[in-house]
């Protein structure tokens, strides 16, 4: 028996919000996380009602960023800087313009393995690779974002 | 997730007011996108009244349901994913004419409602019986034997007392203008008190 669509929303919606912000910055973020929930919604009545919900949505959402990078190329923007979260106070660090930085592979599996908790195996099936090169990556890409947020 | 670093950044710590702003925002887009792509099966809201919160749920054909707080508007909620779709949404859009009306007739300035309805969630003698009731007036009350006579099947008295009780629209399909025939209330789905509410709001 499947939950009210609502419940998904509301107990997964801000782990989508940070994955999609991870991987693309928070300007492109609402967008994809839009995508997803349409997409997720559309699909809903057929999924298992034993699948993992969250890894289910971060792959739709991986999917979603994919588009969205990919239609970026196509249509650059002339950005000049690292996308900001400029509707956040003063006070809060850039973590995403941080998380910007990290290369392709580093920043979807710090996003899909610390902001959603997915293991590694579940990370590697969704990037295609393995998962020991998932597992580099996520703890190479953390490393990268201590030295950063904490220096010295 | 908060493991990451020394102290967990503000972006990452739950209920950040940015955050939380962000995914309002979203919320509202995916209502408006879920509908215009023709997903939004079941849209609900809350609304106060002096009986308590209601809950409203529609369909894209009407409104489909009304809820009483002692329900529990999770079970109702529930119940409603896997009976009519489990593409539900909280989306108070769909449901504004229904809950203005709502709150006309508790302000005592409405005596009817005038919003389509899906009676999908009865059928059969049960909804032949809400048929007959939404035709009793404001103010006006039977006895569920004038009921059951009513409906052509006189000695299903209890019956009737049943489809009373499992009325998926009630305010709206008015169950609370059936009493026994002594004149006693009978039940109430949202409890004896509301009853006695919605009578003594429609003899005033």
């Amino acid at each position: 028996m499947k939950h009210p669509f609502e419940r998904v929303v509301q107990q997964h919606g801000a782990t989508v919000l940070r994955v999609c912000r991870a991987v693309l910055g928070v300007q492109d973020a609402d967008d994809a996380w839009s995508e997803t929930f349409l997409a997720a919604l559309r699909a809903y009545p057929s999924l298992p009602d034993d699948a993992n919900v969250e890894a289910w949505l971060v792959t739709i959402a991986h999917r979603k960023a994919i588009d969205v990078i990919r239609a970026r190329e196509r249509a650059p923007l002339p950005v000049a800087e690292l996308p900001s979260t400029g509707a956040a106070p003063a006070k809060d660090p850039d973590l995403w313009a941080l998380v910007a930085t990290l290369p392709d592979r580093q920043r979807q599996a710090v996003a899909y393995h610390f902001f959603a908790g997915l293991p590694h195996s579940e990370v590697a099936a969704i990037i295609g690779c393995t998962p020991d090169a998932a597992r580099r990556a996520s703890s190479d890409g953390v490393a990268a974002l201590r030295a950063k947020w904490l220096p010295e | 997730m908060t493991t990451i670093f020394e102290g967990a950044p503000p972006a990452l710590q739950p209920d950040h007011p940015e955050e939380a702003a962000a995914l309002s925002r979203l919320h509202a887009r995916l209502e408006t996108d879920a509908a215009a792509s023709e997903l939004l099966d079941v849209a609900y809201r809350t609304v106060d009244t002096p009986i308590g919160a209601l809950l409203l749920a529609a369909t894209p054909e009407g409104l489909v349901r009304l809820a009483f707080e002692r329900e529990d508007f999770d079970t109702v909620l529930e119940a409603l994913a896997a009976r009519v779709s489990p593409r539900l949404l909280a989306s108070p859009a769909r449901l504004d004419a229904a809950a203005r009306q709502v709150d006309e007739y508790f302000a005592g300035t409405r005596r009817t409602f005038d919003v389509p309805l899906d009676w999908r969630l009865t059928k059969g003698f049960r909804r032949t019986v809400l048929e007959h009731l939404a035709g009793i007036g404001y103010g006006v009350t039977e006895s569920y034997t004038q009921v059951a006579a009513a409906t052509g099947s006189p000695r299903a008295v209890r019956a009737v007392g049943t489809a009373c009780a499992t009325n998926p629209l009630p305010i709206v399909v008015p169950c609370h203008r059936v009493l026994r025939s002594d004149g006693s209330l009978g039940g109430y789905l949202g409890g004896l008190d509301a009853k006695r509410v919605l009578l003594g709001l429609e003899a005033a």
